[in-house]
């Protein structure tokens, strides 16, 4: 990954550093006002990038209201619609907080959206799970291009990109910065 | 991994850890409500058995199911096998089926090996004769690593009829893969002739390995199989290589026994061994169907692209 970014000339930064965690930092003022004071609120992060994010929402709002605010990671692996076009993969973590999902309200956590399938895997998935009271999902950047009838509650950055760019999502814990990029079709 | 899983030995450190940390995941499937799980969806799995077996059939049949594949049980008893179809027939009419993978469980060492060049979904090996049992290796190497962590150093000694026992060629095969230090303990008539060469030790002097050892399996005697006289006496077998109470007091207090099932009480195993809590006997059976879950999703989970796994 650090390889196609540094062969990429076109990569243009969209949000850096600090400006992703102002975004989240709104995100987490909205859910507040949103759900009434996130009483009874899931954060579920999507693997890998999403559960670091959810980490991240669920420690402000916890700042801002004094008390924590339970947080998860949710993998969708076994329920994607693609398993088929590639080799099996890796599964990721699920791990949900000891209260459960029931009656709780879900905020998926993830990086980007773009065609809502990943969504869609999520919302089978916590299916299986249990039954919220409500989903609501965030997401880093929205860079559009849905393919399924699918939205996004709380966006940090909407961001217009043509089908062939990519968008990369750095985090510091996973990657050592924090950083969105946009690269350009070419560059794949 | 490769497109079949014959023998423990087809798996690569990566593909064995794969398997394991797949199946670490899939365990919690077992503690849901919903215990099912879309991902093979419209796959069909066939469990050929020509041998009995209940442990490993219901295993392989649940995580089939908990996946959502298609389940089509054959057994040998009640098939066209009791009319003298071959193997290669039967299998042919398995392809016409459209099988994605058989499950094969056969007498004769090699039978899947040879099944695998006749049809085209991945085969699985499910015990043939006394050769290979890699899903039992892979769950007893899941089920030592739930217990005690990495396998890395860790001594295992495996005890009893090697010679007849396909759990033990293949958990000294997987476990040397992982990192783990094997000695076989047996009686000289129960090991292979071979055994120079396999990657582990030898040893037939159970109470010197006990104090040493993380682990210790007990293989079954298999009375089928005792078509020979390989040793005196069912008592005086069980005095040297059974292990009773007193020889479990000689453990150090992590260890843990197992066993692949189903046991002989009070032979290889005593029956208050058998239900203690370093036992993970009962463990094992449930870790039995996460393991072959993970199996089966990577084999079948991913696309056809002659079974190759990437991360």
């Amino acid at each position: 990954m650090a390889d196609a970014v540094s062969h990429a000339q076109d990569a243009r930064a969209v949000l850096e550093g600090p400006d992703i965690n102002r975004a989240l930092i709104r995100i987490s003022h909205e859910i507040l006002e949103r759900t009434k004071g996130a009483e009874d609120i899931v954060l579920l992060g999507i693997p890998t990038r999403g559960v670091h994010l959810a980490r991240r929402l669920a420690g402000h709002i916890g700042r801002f209201e004094g008390r924590p605010v339970p947080v998860g990671s949710l993998d969708i692996t076994m329920y994607r619609d693609d398993l088929r076009l590639r080799p099996a993969r890796a599964l990721g973590r699920t791990e949900l907080p000891a209260d459960g999902i029931d009656g709780k309200v879900v905020v998926l956590v993830d990086d980007v959206l773009f065609s809502g399938r990943t969504v869609r895997s999520a919302l089978d998935a916590l299916n299986d799970l249990g039954r919220p009271q409500a989903v609501q999902l965030a997401a880093l950047v929205d860079r559009g291009h849905r393919e399924l009838p699918i939205r996004a509650d709380y966006v940090g950055k909407n961001l217009p990109t043509s089908k062939s760019e990519i968008v990369k999502v750095y985090l510091e814990e996973n990657d050592g910065r924090d950083a969105v990029l946009l690269l350009k079709g070419e560059e794949r | 991994m490769k497109r079949h899983l014959i023998s423990a030995a087809d798996l690569s450190r990566d593909d064995a850890l794969l398997i394991l940390d797949t199946a670490d995941e899939l365990a919690k499937i077992s503690d849901r409500s919903i215990k099912k799980l879309p991902t093979l969806r419209g796959r069909t799995v066939v469990n050929l058995f020509f041998e009995d077996s209940t442990r490993t059939r219901i295993s392989f049949e649940a995580a089939a199911k908990r996946l959502s594949a298609d389940v089509i049980n054959f057994s040998a008893k009640g098939s066209s096998v009791s009319k003298g179809e071959s193997l290669k027939d039967t299998a042919l009419t398995l392809e016409a089926m459209g099988a994605d993978a058989v499950v094969i469980r056969h007498s004769a060492s090699g039978a899947p090996h040879r099944l695998a060049g006749w049809v085209r979904g991945s085969v699985v090996n499910a015990g043939d004769g006394t050769h290979e049992h890699p899903t039992q290796a892979l769950l007893d190497a899941f089920t030592m690593r739930r217990r005690l962590g990495p396998l890395d150093g860790r001594r295992v000694t495996i005890v009893g009829d090697v010679l007849h026992s396909r759990v033990a060629r293949s958990n000294v095969l997987l476990l040397s893969t992982l990192g783990a230090e094997v000695t076989l303990v047996a009686p000289p008539t129960l090991l292979p002739v071979n055994v120079g060469s396999w990657p582990c030790e030898v040893s037939y002097d159970l109470d010197a390995m006990l104090p040493k050892s993380d682990v210790v399996m007990m293989l079954r005697v298999q009375r089928e199989r005792m078509n020979a006289a390989f040793f005196p006496t069912e008592r005086e077998y069980s005095r040297r290589y059974g292990l009773d109470r007193d020889r479990v007091a000689r453990m150090h207090d992590d260890a843990i026994v197992m066993h692949p099932g189903p046991m002989n009480r009070g032979m290889e195993i005593a029956a208050e061994v058998a239900d203690s809590p370093r036992s993970t006997i009962v463990e094992q059976v449930a870790n039995g169907v996460t393991t072959r879950m993970a199996v089966l999703y990577l084999l079948l989970g991913g696309a056809d692209l002659g079974g190759e796994i990437r991360q």
